[in-house]
């Protein structure tokens, strides 16, 4: 039954019907009423689970990857400077190949100091070895924060769920929560078959030689690689349950023969659906939303772009120095490919900028006109700069 | 889409007005998107809270540019030189003032509903909160939803607090206002 929920007040409640052993819970905006609503929910009696308020968001990753480790169900959520403060513990997690769900609420990261979202904060820890999702909508975000448990599990490895701070966790909107029997039908208990045992004695964490660091790296790497058909599974198994995709791990919308297409990750993806039903691009387009980024999909990128001449790649952050950090890895993966579509690349949306619905077709038509270059932030301004500074 | 813009000032539950508008919507299955002008909130500062409604489900996410309605919670904000932009045109305002709509058209130039919300809260509420009034003088001017989704709404909201008094407030309200002034306007929105 479809209700009108806050985004954060729904990734609460979906927390809380996956029926976690720990939680850890440091606030920082926009992710605060996620930690609020659970608090809330644990006081009011709906949720049992150890609510652990920490000092810092480097605690509430330390805490979660104990409770975990040693066979629970952990859950935590952060945003920009607290997923940078946590990103020691965050390659611990993954190193371990410990299972754990995190949100993070997309926020910029400073300097420029900035409270609003992009996707700076996540793609900050994209080389740690989370799995990382990101929603288009706080439905997805919902149904994902269920999957990420059930792909934690079965992979042993941890799962980011991002959702973009105020667009998503301060909008409320139309979702149907799944119900108790269902999320239990979907997610059988957490038995974590490494978990620390004072009965059964082992150790996590201990010093590793060059004799078998690389060894343990591929393995981290391959395990990820593993990961997308589990990322699919889970979600071809919810929509059983559910009659509800969260994305799979690229969604793609639109005319199929289009031309060109335009990716994006988040909830940019939403409002450029919207476009393509009320002001389409002059040429023919189809949208393409990029669902699962760590394990990159890549088969599942060659078979959504097949037919594609011009592709352009919009993204939430950027690599200074170099450019846009999807765009690269886009084509790289099209690189000495027969055939292969014609890459732009624009960031866009940073620090919080409205992201209007007529951009789709002005970057459509930038691209038709030739004028993006290789990178660009598509909505800059350059004449409020300093000339020096363009 | 019936987009709604509310203006008001930190401490005046402008998030909470925008929220209970989309979960009364919901409650009349329209679809909607309810969200504050996101930033550092402080009491006193001015801030703006946004409404969608609509009957199909909504993808975008871009700012509300074009409302079709203001709900000014309070009137000192009157004098912000750019209260009604991007107001589309024949749009309506409604405000919590005790002045009549002649004088606010004498003093700002705005063609208004006027409302004594923050009077009718008092009365009601003992506190001085004028979103519950607003609402339901703004959905007895526009007939968008019936009255019984604006109560579960509050009913759900304010559970533990005080459910009656506010529903109360809200019926007190709309019998403020003309009944259906603004349904042409809200009709044409397609919500």
């Amino acid at each position: 039954m479809p209700q009108a929920l806050e985004g954060s007040a729904a990734v609460a409640r979906a927390v809380a019907l996956c029926r976690p052993g720990v939680i850890a819970a440091y606030p920082i905006t926009p992710q605060t009423h996620i930690v609020e609503n659970i608090s809330r929910l644990v006081a009011d009696g709906e949720l049992d689970t150890e609510l652990v308020s920490v000092e810092s968001e480097f605690s509430a990753a330390s805490v979660v990857l104990g409770a975990a480790a040693a066979g629970s169900r952990a859950y935590t959520a952060s945003s920009s400077q607290g997923i940078l403060l946590m990103m020691e513990v965050l390659y611990n997690i993954a190193g371990l190949r410990v299972p754990l769900v995190m949100t993070c609420a997309n926020r910029a990261v400073g300097a420029p100091i900035s409270i609003w979202n992009d996707q700076q904060d996540s793609m900050a820890a994209r080389d740690a070895g989370w799995v990382q999702l990101y929603c288009v909508d706080n439905q997805q975000a919902v149904d994902t924060t269920v999957q990420a448990f059930r792909i934690a599990e079965q992979t042993e490895l941890p799962v980011m769920v991002c959702i973009d701070g105020f667009t998503l966790t301060h909008t409320m909107e139309m979702l149907a929560l799944p119900t108790q029997a269902q999320v239990d039908r979907y997610l059988p208990p957490f038995r974590f078959a490494r978990a620390l045992d004072p009965a059964s004695p082992r150790s996590l964490g201990m010093l590793v030689t060059p004799e078998w660091f690389s060894e343990l790296r591929h393995a981290h790497h391959a395990a990820l690689g593993r990961a997308a058909e589990v990322v699919e599974r889970a979600d071809r198994d919810w929509h059983k349950l559910t009659r509800r995709s969260a994305g799979g791990l690229i969604e793609s919308f639109g005319d199929p023969d289009a031309p060109y297409a335009v990716l994006t990750i988040g909830s940019v993806g939403g409002t450029f659906a919207a476009a393509l039903a009320e002001c389409p691009p002059a040429s023919p387009t189809r949208l393409l939303r990029l669902r699962c980024y760590r394990p990159f999909p890549l088969a599942a990128l060659h078979e959504a772009c097949r037919g594609v001449r011009e592709l352009i790649v919009v993204e939430r952050a950027l690599s200074p120095g170099q450019g846009g950090i999807i765009g690269t890895e886009v084509r790289a993966a099209f690189a000495g490919m027969r055939g292969a579509p014609r890459v732009h690349n624009v960031a866009l949306g940073l620090g919080g900028r409205d992201v209007p619905m007529e951009t789709l077709g002005r970057l459509v038509a930038a691209a038709r006109a030739r004028r993006l270059p290789p990178f660009s932030i598509f909505d800059l301004q350059p004449e409020r700069l300093p000339a020096e500074e363009r | 889409m019936l987009e709604i813009r509310i203006h008001g000032r930190g401490g005046q539950g402008n998030v909470v007005a925008a929220y209970l508008l989309a979960d009364a919507a919901s409650r009349a299955r329209r679809h909607c998107q309810a969200f504050p002008a996101f930033g550092a909130e402080r009491r006193g500062a001015p801030v703006t809270a946004f409404v969608r409604i609509a009957r199909r489900p909504i993808l975008r996410r871009d700012a509300v540019k074009t409302p079709g309605f203001l709900i000014v919670q309070d009137a000192t904000l009157l004098h912000e030189p750019d209260l009604a932009a991007g107001l589309l045109p024949g749009g309506g305002i409604l405000v919590n003032t005790t002045l009549d709509a002649g004088e606010i058209r004498r003093r700002h130039g705005l063609e208004v509903v006027a409302l004594p919300a923050s009077a009718l809260a008092e009365r009601h509420l003992g506190r001085r909160l004028p979103n519950v009034a607003l609402l339901g003088a703004f959905l007895a001017l526009t007939r968008l939803l019936p009255t019984r989704a604006l109560s579960e709404a509050i009913a759900a909201r304010f559970a533990t607090k005080n459910p009656e008094q506010n529903i109360a407030l809200a019926t007190a309200a709309a019998a403020c206002v003309a009944a259906g002034a603004w349904k042409e306007k809200a009709d044409a929105a397609g919500a």
